[in-house]
């Protein structure tokens, strides 16, 4: 019942502010492939799906906590969201003084993530959708044995604070969206569906063919380094973390 | 108790007829020596079981960097010790103009050093800078339990967790995080030492210094300027482009150097980081008094040079007895001269002549191939001996062939040399400025502060154990390259100054 009010309160919203609720979207024409890990290491069919071409904006999710004030910084309740919920903005309405409009919006929680993709009537990615967009790269939707896509992603890993950069200013892949690598990580859906504990051993054991096997380093090793790293953050996350380095966007599915 | 009563009961009935009071006395008094033994033993006791061993009151954790160690333990009693840990990502420099982005624990490769002691128990509090991008962890080696606490330390930028742990066997401990990529996050500095003293501390020294070893992996070759980003091909093929001690060249030399005073003893706590390479610990000039092998109980006496593997620590001690600088080295000696494992030991004091010229017999430090008389191709050297008047030609060639042997490693290829360690021969004021003196240099080594192209030196070169001759030849190939004044050095001059004094 009160989610129903809520959807309507949402859908009312959405109709009076329709420029702030409608970021652009691209379609991603669905497939099969394999994810890397998975909670087993079987063939994962992905439906046609809209994606966000660019992760939600400080500029958006402003917005949106002004017309729903219980996600503003003061009111947010405890369980949705922890300490470090948008930290450095100056006060409930207002950004940082570092902060771009253009940037992503970090420092926010899962709930809040999820809860503004559904007040527009989207929702957050699944892991297997987001890893299927994000594993293209310029040219071609699966680029993940390339050595030029894996050293791009772990390049990243050692650029400090690009949290601070505008959206759109990575690369544009083969689906036509940006930004999936190089600028922030993404709270996606299911993000703690695939279990990694972050005891590097010990998940080999659990999953082995995540280490083992080739002895020398060959393009699969500097794939699983790249992608190994954003399974293992997303396994370190709960729902309420908010992190600087922690953004997202949204997906809408196609009904035909 | 009973027991006792039980026996002498036992004893009186064997006996009854002819016991005795006095006898009887004396049980009793028996009796009361052992209970008075046994009670005082329950004050002072040691615990067998270094897990009872109770903790008394709360105490925070003194962390350091590198060099520096906190306070010894001493004789405080075991306590709940409070850590606070905090990982930083963070640009730093690995050598002049070559910046590489670290991830430490607490600012620093290697990260904070902590010192506790046996009982100890100790609440570890890691947090993780918002800043940071990635998740992280701790595996202590000091722990005992599943991951080393990796398990329960596994957090996310931002976010902190805490969990604690009992000290239970004394020693030196790596600590690392042990995140996947493991290799990755230990590549990029992601360790440091824990140390656990005995009941009583370990026995006092005069200078306590931390360091640590560790192989880096870059995109560029070593040298390459700029930003350089952790290279995952070369980490696996084990092919570092720099080995130094506490994460960086020159995080040893110069005014980095640590220091000591004549007749101090030293107490090192080294570890080796990784993630690969097994370190030749090794100090130039000294011989490590005691090892504690492995950072254990066991130690050695008289070590020229210790064995330090990935993931390993040791504690060394020496006493120094002459003033000079010392040259800590990976003794796998390319990774020391080419790629920065090297550091220095600067040692102030007064020069005493006797214990001086003693310690320069047997502290001589003999590069590979140092003397050529030892080489194999022997007779050919003394053939060059006997010819005469050779041309400026055959004097370069022979030179080069003695430089490479005999100088190259210290001095280095192009005569560039290691700055705060060894003088560049290349453009060499100090050279060109006379060439007598640079003649006695060799025939007897040389000692003391010189300014060589502005740069101050206060180091030891031996005296270097080859012919007049020879000398002659490597002077003047030394003089005849890389800018310097085409000195003809010939035997007559070294004779000359050999004798002359
Ligand atoms: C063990 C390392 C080592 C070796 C081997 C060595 N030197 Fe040196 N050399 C030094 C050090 C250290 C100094 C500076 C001494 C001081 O600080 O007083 C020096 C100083 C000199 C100097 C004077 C300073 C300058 O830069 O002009 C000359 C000349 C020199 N060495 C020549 C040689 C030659 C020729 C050889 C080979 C035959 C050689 N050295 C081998 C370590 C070495
Ligand atoms: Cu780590």
């Amino acid at each position: 019942m009160k989610a129903v009010l809520r959807l309507t309160i949402c859908i009312l919203l959405f109709w009076v502010h329709p420029a702030d609720c409608q970021s652009k979207m691209v379609k991603i024409k669905g497939g099969t492939y394999i994810p890397l890990y998975g909670r087993d290491s079987l063939k994962v069919t992905i439906v046609d799906f809209q994606m966000d071409v660019y992760p939600v904006t400080n500029k958006e999710f402003l917005e949106f906590v002004k017309a729903n004030p219980k996600w503003q910084r003061s009111k947010v309740k405890k369980l949705f969201a922890d300490k470090n919920y948008l930290k450095d903005w100056k006060s409930d309405t207002e950004l940082g003084d570092q902060q771009s409009l253009k940037a992503p919006i970090t420092n926010i929680s899962w709930f809040a993530a999820k809860d503004y993709c559904e007040c527009q009537g989207k929702r957050l990615a699944t892991i297997d959708e987001w890893e299927y967009v994000a594993m293209s790269n310029e040219t071609i939707p699966d680029a993940r044995t390339l050595k030029s896509y894996n050293e791009f992603i772990l390049g990243w890993y050692e650029k400090p604070k690009t949290f601070n950069n505008e959206i759109g200013s990575t690369f544009k892949n083969y689906w036509n969206v940006y930004d999936l690598h190089g600028l922030v990580w993404e709270w996606t859906l299911d993000f703690n569906s695939v279990l990694v504990s972050g005891e590097s051993r010990k998940d080999v054991d659990n999953d082995t063919n995540l280490f083992c096997g080739s002895a020398a380093v060959g393009a699969t090793d500097l794939m699983n380094y790249a992608a190994f790293m954003r399974y293992a953050i997303r396994g370190s996350l709960k729902a309420k973390y908010a992190m600087k380095n922690l953004g997202f966007r949204c997906v809408r599915d196609i009904n035909e | 108790m009973t027991n006792l009563i039980k026996h002498i009961i036992m004893i009186l009935k064997q006996d009854k007829l002819k016991i005795k009071l006095s006898s009887f006395l004396a049980y009793l008094g028996l009796v009361t020596v052992l209970l008075t033994v046994s009670c005082v033993n329950t004050k002072k006791k040691t615990y067998e079981n270094t897990a009872d061993i109770p903790v008394n009151r709360e105490m925070v954790a003194e962390l350091t960097a590198p060099p520096h160690v906190p306070t010894p333990v001493g004789k405080r009693l075991a306590k709940k010790l409070i850590v606070n840990m905090e990982i930083l990502e963070k640009e730093g420099e690995m050598t002049d103009g070559v910046k590489y982005v670290y991830w430490t624990f607490g600012g620093s490769v290697p990260g904070s050093f902590i010192r506790t002691r046996v009982g100890d128990e100790v609440e570890f509090t890691l947090s993780n800078h918002p800043d940071n991008k990635l998740p992280h962890n701790i595996d202590l080696h000091a722990v005992t339990g599943p991951g080393g606490g990796a398990t329960s330390s596994f957090v996310a930028p931002g976010h902190e967790k805490t969990f604690s742990f009992k000290t239970l066997n004394p020693g030196l401990y790596v600590y690392h995080c042990a995140t996947a990529p493991v290799g990755m996050h230990i590549a990029n500095g992601m360790y440091g030492l824990i140390l656990v003293e005995p009941e009583g501390g370990l026995p006092p020294v005069d200078k306590e210094y931390y360091i640590m070893q560790g192989d880096f992996y870059t995109k560029g070759e070593n040298g390459e300027p700029g930003l350089q980003a952790f290279d995952m091909n070369k980490a696996v093929d084990e092919d570092a482009d720099y080995v130094v001690f506490n994460g960086s060249v020159n995080a040893l030399t110069g005014d980095n150097a640590i220091t000591a005073k004549v007749g101090e003893t030293v107490r090192l706590f080294v570890g080796n980081g990784g993630p690969n390479l097994t370190s030749s610990f090794h100090v130039i000039g000294e011989i490590f008094d005691n090892v504690f092998v492995e950072g254990g109980d066991m130690i050695n006496e008289n070590v020229q040079t210790t064995s330090i593997p990935a993931g390993g620590a040791a504690i060394v001690e020496f006493r120094v007895d002459v003033p000079g600088t010392f040259i800590l080295v990976d003794h796998a000696i390319f990774r020391a001269f080419n790629k920065g494992a090297l550091g220095m030991l600067k040692v102030e004091g007064e020069d005493n002549k006797t214990i001086y010229s003693g310690v320069v017999q047997e502290g001589i430090y003999n590069p590979e191939g140092g003397g050529v008389q030892t080489m194999p191709d022997d007779g050919k050297a003394k053939q060059t001996v006997a010819t005469t008047e050779k041309t400026l030609a055959e004097k370069m060639e022979s030179g080069k062939q003695i430089y490479m042997q005999t100088c190259f490693a210290c001095h280095q290829a192009e005569g560039q040399g290691i700055p705060n360690a060894f003088p560049p021969l290349a453009k060499s004021d100090y050279l060109n400025a006379n060439v007598d003196r640079a003649i006695e240099i060799v025939l007897k080594g040389k000692t003391g502060e010189i300014t060589v192209n502005g740069e101050k030196y206060n180091s030891v070169m031996t005296r270097q154990s080859i012919s007049n001759d020879e000398i002659a030849d490597v002077l003047t190939y030394v003089y005849n390259s890389w800018d310097n004044n085409k000195t003809n050095v010939t035997k007559a001059m070294v004779d000359r100054v050999k004798s002359g004094h």
